[in-house]
């Protein structure tokens, strides 16, 4: 793959993914944000790739669009009449939003564009990292390993817990 | 085309930048709770981006691992706070978290 060809690619799904998340932001209609949203975790899986994560881009579209973005859509129908799908948001404080957002952005590009830049070391990761991944995670971090593994299963049954219906109300 | 800079790091910054502005406009100006979480989704995935540049541009692995358990915990996270708006919606009727004002005196 050429140079320009890589250039070209990256910007294209860097423009989805940004022009996606402001999409998100922006409109009124909790059911295109939420649609939005899928194309924002795609963009950001392509952005993976380029990072040279191949298996956390592969995670992130099994986790993040497979499930945070179905329960997100759930979340969006339980709480909405199914009836009325064209549920508008209401917004509040949108002027400081506005200063918070201007503010931000420009204070971070400017700090990335104007300082010296980054220390950048001459090695940087190449090719896949499934089989540096399966070594770390049983070596140096087994231990946050099993920590969130568990964590994991406290939060499904705490999800699962709280959600129920509750019997006696039927 | 042949005068565009070479994909660097600054290139996933700015990306996560504007993420990170975009997930903050959302978590505060919205009303709907659920389009609050989205805000802090966006927020966790610009995290991921900055996490995963440094660790390419070091070589280090410590920032693909740090990823991998985000992702894991914003799975976890995303799970807990969906219950607890349902249970919200079902005891107050709505979603609007400027409208849950129960503990104010």
């Amino acid at each position: 793959m050429s140079n320009t060809t890589y250039t070209v690619i990256f910007y294209l799904f860097a423009a989805i993914t940004v022009c996606s998340a402001a999409f998100v932001v922006f409109t009124r209609n909790v059911i295109y944000s939420a649609f939005s949203l899928l194309f924002t975790f795609f963009g950001v899986a392509a952005l993976y790739v380029f990072l040279s994560a191949d298996f956390l881009a592969v995670t992130q579209v099994v986790v993040y669009v497979g499930g945070i973005l179905v329960l997100l859509l759930f979340g969006v129908m339980f709480t909405n009449s199914i009836m009325n799908p064209g549920q508008k948001s209401e917004v509040i404080h949108l002027f400081p939003g506005f200063i918070l957002l201007v503010g931000m952005i420009g204070t971070m590009l400017y700090t990335f564009y104007t300082s010296n830049g980054w220390k950048a070391t001459g090695t940087t990761l190449q090719g896949s990292i499934v089989e540096r991944i399966g070594y770390e995670t049983m070596s140096h971090y087994v231990l946050p390993f099993e920590m969130v593994s568990i964590l994991l299963l406290a939060a499904l049954i705490g999800a699962a817990f709280l959600a129920r219906f509750d019997k006696r109300e039927n | 085309m042949e005068q565009l800079t070479p994909i660097g790091l600054n290139h996933y910054l700015t990306i996560s930048a504007f993420l990170l502005g975009f997930g903050l406009f959302a978590v505060m100006t919205r009303k709907n709770a659920i389009v609050v979480l989205m805000g802090v989704e966006l927020i966790l995935n610009a995290a991921n981006i900055n996490f995963l540049a440094f660790s390419k541009y070091n070589g280090g692995m410590a920032g693909v691992m740090f990823v991998l358990f985000i992702i894991v915990i914003a799975a976890a996270e995303a799970a807990i706070a969906l219950a607890i708006v349902i249970n919200i919606f079902k005891i107050f009727k709505s979603v609007d978290v400027s409208s849950i004002d129960t503990l104010k005196e």
